[in-house]
């Protein structure tokens, strides 16, 4: 039910089943590279293109994600999925593979919980049993398509972000399970003026802490209720930026808030720039590193805040700021909801 | 220019037009594209001006070899072209002089394309 | 929402984004513009020697005069830079020497040579023969329209 403005509350607290991440080779090279359950050495995933690559590493996430629940892909009810790419092909081309009911999302690179936020809808109000949730990025598709040619001489800048290559899936469902998603707050299209495609995590930050501070005010909590909030891509520039926006609303993280883009990438990995974006960086981080720290006891909730920027080559061109989005996703291990998980 | 000096001068200038580029990238919001773009420009312009010349001669392939020197080039056949046809020589002899440069870079790429493929 | 209302709102979103804009000024990293220039200097210079090299050899291996060699020692060049785009480095020379590899013809045939390997997988005709001006295209028009209107302009005043 909604709470609040921008919250959704979620009783039946859909449980994480299993997840499934699979990343290229500079993600399997960075500091959480053991922790995916895939890492391939080959960014063309052996392909004959980057797009097909990049369809690939999705299909292989979800086959990962539902194997490990235990399930056959006809068990799942629904899909809810996309990526950065027009159209979103490569989420759209992995369900043709899955053969499932379809729901395609985009919000760029907030797209993961996104589709995480409406999965657990789906489940909590009773209109889908099994739900997998997730997205995908790919480095070169991405450059290829927003930015160069991927062999073009370009300088970046220190402020560039590196679009992370990877696929992160998550099953959701009701059952058993030490996980579980008791809210969202969906974001609002936040625009504070940035116009440069080298300053996202500055143009991003903004909706990232408009998203935070509603999602405390709609459910009550407060930044002590969470072991740690992660943002998706705000990355070394925008993560300070965000740090003393949130100072400036009276919300006091300190290093609870952490970014998914930041921990991405090792700091000897020069061509990460300022650190990860894209779809795929979000959930690969979230599944494969946050969410085990529920689940050996180690946090008991986790707020990830997955960030987008809301822009194409076309408005970018026509000299437009850039408008951005953040979705979050309140993680919780089962103790957690039993226990104060009702909002004041 | 001649001799050892040659190569200096080269050096010396080629790279300090290289300096102007990177200072237009880094201290403006002018992208690589709308750089390449106004030094193409301001080598035609130098050459109307008959300044392009006397920096070949005494900065050799300093000149020639930046992307500046395929303004000058354009201007010059633009120009030839007037002196024997007169305004209409200004459409017909643009690409005379500097046909090498496109039609390498034409052939050349595409060539590429057929031998290898990005590697990201 | 009435017209007051909106011409608030618009103003109140106006001050806003300014504020913002100044509050970033101190909080993002500029761009290294010394070390990339210093880079650059280095990176075109070389760049530059290395055709003054070819056409040298032009001069006299081959008998070509000053001026006529200019012409092979480009096409060298650039096949130069259509091989090194092919074989994967000449990005990442880009990235350390920033104009210093755009600025040289070099950099015209990568962005022209980047495109065409870039889009291969669309097909020889709509993929590489269409996009492959991607990048260079506005050198190549800018370049013709100043041609033209400095040429105009010496042919009015100074009369060839």
């Amino acid at each position: 039910m909604q709470i609040g403005d921008q919250t959704w509350h979620f009783p039946s607290q859909p449980r994480v089943l299993s997840t499934g991440t699979a990343v290229g080779p500079m993600e399997g090279a960075g500091p959480l590279g053991d922790s995916f359950d895939l890492v391939y050495a080959d960014a063309y995933m052996g392909q004959s293109s980057w797009e097909k690559a990049e369809r690939t590493l999705f299909e292989l996430a979800q086959d990962h994600a539902v194997r490990q629940a235990g399930l056959s892909m006809e068990a799942i009810d629904l899909i809810v999925s996309g990526d950065l790419l027009p159209q979103n092909i490569s989420s759209n081309f992995a369900a043709r593979t899955a053969g499932r009911p379809l729901i395609g999302v985009f919000s760029a690179c907030a797209t993961s919980m996104e589709a995480v936020a409406q999965a657990a809808l789906f489940i909590d109000s009773g209109f889908a049993h099994y739900v997998l949730a997730g997205a995908v990025s790919h480095n070169s598709t991405a450059e290829r398509t927003f930015r160069y040619p991927t062999e073009y001489g370009a300088q970046k800048p220190p402020s560039a972000h590196c679009t992370v290559t990877g696929a992160g899936a998550v099953v959701l469902g009701r059952g058993e399970a030490r996980i579980g998603v008791s809210f969202a707050t969906i974001g609002k299209v936040v625009d504070f003026g940035v116009s440069s495609p080298w300053e996202m995590g500055a143009a991003m930050a903004p909706a990232a802490v408009a998203t935070i501070v509603a999602h405390l005010k709609d459910t009550g909590r407060t930044v002590a209720d969470y072991d740690a909030i992660a943002t998706g891509d705000l990355a070394r520039v925008g993560l300070p930026i965000a740090r003393e926006l949130l100072a400036e609303q009276g919300v006091d993280v300190g290093s609870r808030l952490q970014d998914c883009g930041v921990l991405m990438y090792g700091a000897d990995q020069k061509e990460a720039f300022s650190g990860g974006s894209g779809p795929g960086c979000c959930p690969c981080v979230t599944f494969a590193h946050l969410l085990p720290k529920i689940a050996s006891g180690q946090w008991r909730r986790v707020l990830v805040v997955a960030t987008g920027a809301l822009l194409s080559a076309v408005s970018a061109g026509q000299g437009e700021t850039i408008p951005c989005i953040a979705h979050a996703v309140s993680f919780e291990s089962v103790d957690a909801l039993t226990q104060g998980g009702e909002p004041s | 220019m001649t001799g050892v000096w040659l190569f200096v001068s080269a050096f010396v200038v080629g790279g300090l037009i290289c300096v102007v580029g990177q200072l237009l990238m880094d201290l403006t919001k002018l992208t690589p594209a709308h750089v390449m773009t106004v030094l193409v420009v301001s080598g035609a312009v130098l050459d109307g001006l008959g300044l392009y010349d006397p920096l070949i001669r005494f900065a050799g392939a300093g000149a020639t070899v930046p992307i500046t020197s395929f303004g000058n080039a354009l201007v010059d056949g633009a120009i030839a072209d007037t002196r024997q046809y007169g305004i209409l020589g200004l459409i017909t002899g643009i690409f005379e002089v500097t046909s090498a440069g496109i039609s390498a870079a034409i052939l050349f790429g595409f060539l590429a394309s057929l031998a290898f493929r990005a590697r990201g | 929402m009435g017209p007051e209302e909106v011409a608030l709102l618009s103003v109140k979103m106006a001050s806003d984004k300014a504020r913002y804009k100044s509050f970033l000024k101190t909080r993002q990293p500029g761009k290294p513009w010394v070390r990339n220039s210093i880079r650059a200097f280095f990176a075109g210079g070389s760049v530059c020697l290395v055709g003054q090299g070819v056409q040298e050899t032009f001069v006299h291996l081959f008998h070509y005069s000053e001026k006529t060699a200019g012409n092979p020692t480009v096409a060298i060049m650039i096949l130069i830079s259509a091989l090194l785009t092919g074989i994967g480095v000449y990005d990442r020379f880009g990235q350390w020497a920033g104009a210093g590899s755009s600025v040289p013809v070099t950099g015209f045939a990568n962005s022209i040579t980047s495109a065409a390997l870039e889009h291969k997988t669309e097909g020889y005709v709509a993929g590489v023969g269409a996009n492959m001006f991607k990048v260079a295209g506005p050198v190549i028009v800018f370049g013709v329209v100043a041609a033209f209107f400095v040429g105009l302009a010496r042919y009015l005043f100074v009369n060839g």
